[in-house]
């Protein structure tokens, strides 16, 4: 039996009886014992209560009330989002400890469309890095190359995606955390528009920024998962009121958008590679009748200062809570309150988080905030306007480069970072403007290593980007190709 | 008297009376087991959210249209900084720059040196009132600390005064004045044993006459509103002294210790706090029509104030009376039910101030504090009670045992007036021979009366109440008296 199924190949499988969804999650617990010790793409799988729940949606099925498309499909989430009664670690030594109490809407969400909640994926420590070398658990590897990084911060979401461990995960992207890991490990992310997804439950790095969103090898099941999962939530204020509706069903590819190349993106240095695959990408869609245009989007290269202001200004507050006081990881030297405190946290979080926290803390103190804090947020309208522009004059969506690189080899940037922060220069203007964004795989490098294609639409215009993807699937084989795992 | 005078500034925090916690569902009331009034949303949980409370939002909106605050457009909600382990999350969202409710007054009452008559009136200015989170409560145990954050995320609305307050009275006027309205409205039942209320100062002191303020120091941990009075009026004794004594008042925070009637450093300015505050990314700011405004202004009560006027101009009702009636709503609303009922204002507001609440208390202990809902009466039995009066059915003396007994049985004063017996005599023949049998008895009195002493008719009258148990009109018992003596 292929092993190495899309969730709606699976969902195939499942419908003609095939496999059954417990068969097949015990297939899938055997290839990660077997090869995710070198990939490192899992911090914890809870082997029992998945089957558990695939012998439910196989029960579900043999009695013909079957949920709808995500019925018996294992879905992995990046360790960030709250999974009742498992370890929510968001990678980090100082919630190596912590149980969830409760679920996320989006588990809540999947577990109601009779999804199967499986493994919990590795990631930059709080999601704060781009190439999963931050996780206190270990770097995961890039599964088209063991010595290359897959990305990050949703590294792990991506990796075990490419690797074969689950069609779909979760992962969250701040600045690039789904796109660029995606784009590195040859598969689809959407970060969707800011809002079209509950963030309850996900443990917050930058909360005006952060976006849940799928990872797939196949755009129909993006728009699966992205049904599944988008809606108002009543425990989240910044949720949008519509869902998306239909699913896989409402995509054709049968569109041409009016399709904008930002001239500044292709200014920036990039790899030979990226840029000609990213050309040949354009070329396709005018080969299938969309009109290309040149266009502009002259604040972006303000994007990456006024993006480390603001994610580290929100994330020196969010990151506050873990104070050794009740749920973290308490240092056994504190002998008063301020040690707790200092040592708790000094022990507790690696060099990045400590380094964005205090970048964070600063620039939100009396005499800073309005040189940087305030600062950055109007760059932030400025960047959004410059899209707005863009799309009010015709155009429908936005290509550019995912990344500026392949996957970069491990240990090579992490001593930079600055190095590190640019890499995700293409994919943070949309974080600032609330924008979706999806990476889309478009071939690989002379060194066999992935590259995508970045598409981004106008805000809940999540559909026209999957039918655009769909019409750049239907012509091409980019995401068809399988990292070297030896089968 | 002194040459220097105190400028005073009040932060005054109040717990709303909301179903729920400011920003999740989960209730919030006093005195449940520790730890229990929590979610993983009030624990601060990772991952977890805050969504805005509307009963709470509507609430500081109709505090603010009480006390004539000016209600914005947009209001936002901002996170303010600090570690401590009260605060689940280590900040605490609040709001900075934009708050619900900017300016208003409160108006206060100084009280007159007699008490007898309405003492003088003027208002304190605001500043502001904002809409926040609680925090928990610590208790310190030798070598432990306990928290209990079943207070934390009740909403919380900071009331903050203009440097407007010259004096401990006047300061212990502005959260008397405070709190009645704030009782009345049904906004918060300001309880500061409870910590339903609390209240920070701001102090300085200057040369009379002088325009500046001087250096100002807070003042934590004033626990009454005769605490905050007792508090600051040690602080501004010690800082005159410091000043006339040539020293310099220093910015700092210091705690009132009420056992020891003196006041400490806690801690210094440059100990002070870097809040870094910013927008909260996790809430929206709200905007405010004017539709929403309106229909929570309709929905207040008159001011207490306001009533109080209305009572003495419209109804005649002495201050006395009505300075115990007004900031009392229950009484207000029973007193006026029974007013529709009969029309005798006087008679239903001497008995609700000089009996109804003594029987209150009397049926309250500890803990177990009755309200007047508790009580068997209704506004239509008092009304009842006091028409047998003014039908001269019974008299005031008797109606003050009925109504005693109204409130033991249950039983409504006709029925207690005629199993009782207490119909009063009307009857002029039983009374002029009573009368004139205590006439008899009583000669040193007739013979003062007859000097004119007009007074000594008291002490025959009294015989004539005692002799037919109260019962006898009075005013027949005046009438045949006067008749015999003349």
């Amino acid at each position: 039996m292929e092993i190495y199924k899309t969730a709606s190949q699976l969902r195939s499988a499942l419908e003609s009886g095939e496999v059954s969804s417990e068969e097949w999650v015990k297939q899938l617990i055997q290839r990660i014992e077997s090869l995710d010790g070198e990939i490192n793409s899992h911090l914890g799988l809870d082997k029992e209560s998945a089957l558990g729940q695939a012998k439910a949606a196989d029960q579900r099925r043999a009695n013909g009330e079957s949920l709808g498309a995500l019925d018996g499909i294992p879905i992995s989430l990046k360790n960030n989002m709250a999974i009742k009664g498992q370890k929510l670690t968001c990678g980090s030594h100082i919630l190596e400890n912590f149980e969830s109490p409760y679920d996320a809407t989006v588990v809540e969400k999947l577990k109601a469309a009779g999804a199967v909640i499986f493994g919990r994926l590795n990631m930059d420590e709080f999601a704060m890095g781009s190439s999963n070398e931050t996780s206190y658990f270990g770097t995961t590897r890039n599964p088209w190359n063991l010595e290359r990084t897959p990305g990050g911060s949703s590294g792990g979401s991506a990796a075990a995606v490419a690797a074969g461990f689950c069609p779909v995960s979760l992962g969250s992207d701040t600045g690039g955390s789904i796109r660029q890991p995606a784009s590195f490990c040859g598969v689809y992310g959407l970060k969707p528009t800011y809002g079209r997804i509950s963030r309850y439950g996900l443990v917050a790095f930058a909360s005006s920024l952060d976006q849940i969103g799928p990872l797939a090898r196949e755009v129909d099941d993006l728009a699966d998962v992205l049904t599944a999962v988008s809606g108002l939530d009543p425990k989240d204020s910044s949720s949008y009121p519509e869902t998306v509706t239909g699913g896989s069903s409402e995509l054709n590819g049968e569109v041409k958008p009016v399709i904008g190349v930002p001239k500044e993106f292709f200014e920036y240095p990039m790899d030979e590679e990226v840029l000609s695959s990213v050309k040949a990408a354009i070329a396709y869609y005018e080969k299938q009748g969309c009109e290309v245009r040149e266009i502009s989007l002259p604040n972006s290269h303000l994007s990456v200062s006024a993006y480390y202001v603001i994610a580290t200004a929100e994330a020196s507050s969010n990151l506050a809570r873990f104070d050794g006081i009740r749920y973290t990881h308490r240092s056994k030297d504190a002998k008063d309150l301020m040690e707790v405190y200092f040592k708790s946290r000094g022990e507790g979080f690696g060099e990045e988080v400590k380094r964005r926290i205090i970048l964070g803390t600063f620039a939100l103190s009396s005499g800073y905030h309005d040189a940087y804090y305030l600062k950055a947020q109007k760059v932030r309208t400025l960047i959004r306007e410059d899209f707005s522009k863009n799309f009010e004059d015709g155009v429908d969506l936005i290509l550019t480069p995912t990344a500026p690189t392949t996957a970069f080899k491990i240990d090579e940037s992490i001593q930079d970072p600055l190095t590190m922060y640019l890499n995700d220069i293409f994919t943070i203007p949309a974080n600032l403007a609330g924008l979706p964004g999806l990476s889309v795989p478009c071939g690989a490098s002379s060194e066999n290593l992935p590259i995508g294609f970045q598409l981004i639409a106008p805000h809940f215009k999540e559909m026209s980007l999957l039918q655009a993807a769909k019409l750049y699937e239907n012509g091409n084989e980019a995401h068809l190709v399988r990292p070297p795992l030896g089968n | 008297m002194s040459d220097y005078e105190a400028v005073i500034g009040l932060e005054v925090h109040v717990q709303l009376k909301t179903k729920s916690k400011m920003f999740t569902d989960a209730p919030y009331y006093y005195g449940a087991e520790p730890n229990t009034l929590t979610n993983p949303v009030v624990l601060g949980m990772p991952g977890t959210l805050p969504v805005l409370n509307k009963e709470a939002i509507e609430k500081t909106i109709q505090v603010g249209l009480m006390l004539g605050c000016k209600i914005p457009e947009v209001s936002k909600w901002d996170r303010k900084h600090y570690f401590y382990p009260d605060m689940p999350k280590n900040y605490q969202i609040s709001q900075y720059d934009q708050p619900l409710c900017e300016g208003g007054a409160v108006e206060i009452e100084m009280l007159s040196a007699s008490r007898n008559v309405m003492g003088d009136h003027r208002e304190i200015a605001l500043t502001r009132i904002h809409l926040e989170e609680d925090v928990g409560k610590l208790t310190h145990t030798g070598e432990m600390s306990l928290v209990d954050y079943n207070r934390a995320g009740a909403p919380l609305i900071e009331i903050v005064t203009e440097p407007d307050i010259f004096s401990p009275d006047e300061a212990f006027a502005f959260l008397t004045a405070l709190r009645n309205n704030l009782q009345f409205a049904g906004m918060s039942d300001c309880d500061m044993e409870k910590g339903q209320m609390r209240c920070d100062a701001n102090v300085s002191v200057r040369p009379k006459g002088s325009e500046k303020l001087g250096t100002k120091v807070e003042l934590k941990n004033l626990n009454s509103i005769s605490g905050v009075r007792n508090g600051l009026e040690y602080e501004i004794k010690r800082q005159i002294h410091e000043v006339k004594a040539g020293g310099i008042i220093t910015q700092e925070t210091r705690r009132w210790d009420a056992d020891q009637n003196m006041t400490y450093v806690m801690r210094t300015k440059e100990e002070a706090h870097d809040y870094r505050y910013f927008p909260c990314p996790d809430l929206m700011p709200i905007r405010i029509s004017e539709e929403w405004k309106s229909s929570l202004g309709e929905a207040l009560p008159e001011l207490p104030f306001d009533r109080q006027r209305r009572y003495m101009e419209d109804l005649k009702l002495p201050y006395t009376v009505t300075s115990v009636l007004c900031p009392n709503r229950d009484l207000c609303e029973f007193f006026e039910a029974a007013l529709a009922v009969h029309n005798n204002a006087k008679g239903i507001a001497n008995i609700l101030v000089n009996n109804l609440l003594s029987e209150l208390s009397e049926a309250s202990f500890g803990d177990d504090q009755k309200q007047l809902s508790d009580l068997p009466i209704t506004p239509e039995g008092l009304a009842e009670l006091i028409k047998l009066v003014d039908d001269a059915v019974i008299s005031n003396q008797i109606a003050k045992e009925v109504f005693s007994e109204m409130i033991q049985t249950g039983k409504t004063a006709g029925v207690i007036v005629d199993e009782k017996g207490l119909k009063q005599s009307s009857d002029t023949g039983e009374l002029e021979g009573i009368c004139a049998d205590m006439i008899d008895a009583n000669p040193k009195a007739v013979e003062q009366f007859k000097a004119g002493q007009e007074k000594a008719i008291n002490a025959i009258k009294g015989g004539v109440m005692k002799a037919t148990q109260g019962k006898a009109n009075p005013k027949l018992v005046d009438k045949i008296l006067r008749e015999m003596l003349s």
